[in-house]
């Protein structure tokens, strides 16, 4: 008897449970966004604390209100200020390094204004939002904050390590990838330590007070 | 006859299609690896407002997720049109959250309680008093570790205002 081939096995309808399945799959993905602003909140603390007293000129103090407007006063200065504008306000505050003495700042690049901030460390930022204050105007605030600090630190990071080629949030970023090798990480890490001890993010937010 | 009529060089001889299942495969197992299954069925707007100073979450599984915004156009009628928080698959008031992060901390492995991040996703168009709060709920059970999840774009642009 003549040897019977098998027959073939038809595979027209292959596309179709294939494209089944994968129009399945285009439905149920949702590429969720997993980035954003890393912030620490502030410990309750019912210890009585003293009061510490802080001059007035190494206060950067924002207040948006409810209309979503931002009211800066430093420096002995009170005025509105347009979001385009804050992260340049904040970075020539924080650079300013009006101190003198043992506040001086070495490594501050600004305009040593006496009126404004002595130096990184005794900086600080103030943040007061209404509670109409809408979201989106306060992560944008939030946004030019951190990005004034990072635009310092990236500076200094690469005063202090310009062999590493790299900025601060690079190296950052570069730490805290789980794939970088742990003997990298080692070394980075007294490094980024270093610049986040030289600039401290030093901000305070306060509790929204209520409109009427 | 027919013997003699020749075939007809003329009509085209049909597309081979038998590599369109090998496409559709290749198409399928990119979304299938590239599917992150999600958690929670979103019952809110849930806009995000854009930032650029963004870092990355990394671990996942550390994450806790709050969502904040309008209730979407299914639950109008019965939730209505104020922001509201949800929690897992439901709405939840602002005080039901120590008791969520409560229920979070106990599924996950004790060394790893310190490391947990708290995800505030909240909807562009909230206001700070509803963030404030959850964010005063969460000091209160020392949740301090808290991430506003953006997308990423220029934030100047992304307001609407």
């Amino acid at each position: 008897m003549a040897k019977r081939s098998a027959p073939e096995v038809n595979a027209g309808s292959m596309a179709d449970i294939a494209f089944l399945l994968l129009i399945f799959f285009l439905v149920t993905t949702t590429i969720e966004t997993d980035s954003g602003l890393n912030r620490k909140l502030p410990p309750i603390d019912d210890t009585e604390q003293e009061d510490v007293i802080i001059k007035e000129k190494n206060i950067f103090q924002l207040n948006v209100n409810k209309n979503n407007q931002l009211f800066l006063k430093t420096g002995g200065e009170e005025k509105v200020i347009q979001i385009k504008d804050l992260r340049k306000a904040a970075v020539a505050f924080l650079d300013n390094g009006g101190g003198t003495g043992p506040d001086a700042c070495k490594r501050c690049q600004g305009k040593k204004n006496p009126r404004s901030s002595d130096n990184f460390d005794k900086a600080i930022i103030s943040l007061q939002s209404d509670r109409a204050t809408k979201y989106d105007t306060y992560i944008a605030v939030q946004n030019e904050i951190i990005a004034a600090y990072n635009t310092l630190r990236n500076r200094e990071f690469e005063r202090s390590f310009p062999n590493l080629g790299m900025s601060f949030v690079e190296a950052e970023k570069r730490y805290s990838d789980p794939r970088t090798p742990s003997a990298e990480k080692a070394k980075l890490k007294d490094k980024i330590e270093e610049i986040k001890i030289l600039i401290p993010q030093k901000f305070s937010e306060a509790e929204p007070k209520k409109s009427n | 006859m027919s013997k003699f009529k020749k075939k007809k060089g003329g009509d085209l001889p049909a597309i081979s299609t038998a590599s369109l299942p090998d496409i559709v495969f290749m198409l399928l197992f990119f979304f299938m690896v590239a599917t992150v299954m999600r958690q929670n069925t979103l019952m809110i707007e849930n806009n995000l407002p854009f930032a650029d100073q963004v870092e990355k979450l990394d671990k996942k599984d550390l994450v806790m997720y709050i969502y904040a915004g309008k209730p979407s156009s299914n639950y109008k009628s019965t939730y209505g049109t104020e922001a509201r928080i949800q929690l897992n698959d439901k709405f939840a008031e602002v005080s039901e959250i120590p008791a969520f992060i409560a229920a979070e901390r106990a599924s996950k492995r004790e060394e790893l309680i310190p490391f947990l991040t708290t995800a505030l996703k909240v909807d562009s168009d909230a206001n700070m008093g509803l963030v404030t709060d959850i964010k005063q709920e969460l000091r209160k059970v020392n949740a301090l570790k808290i991430n506003y999840t953006t997308k990423k774009g220029d934030a100047l642009q992304g307001l609407k205002n």
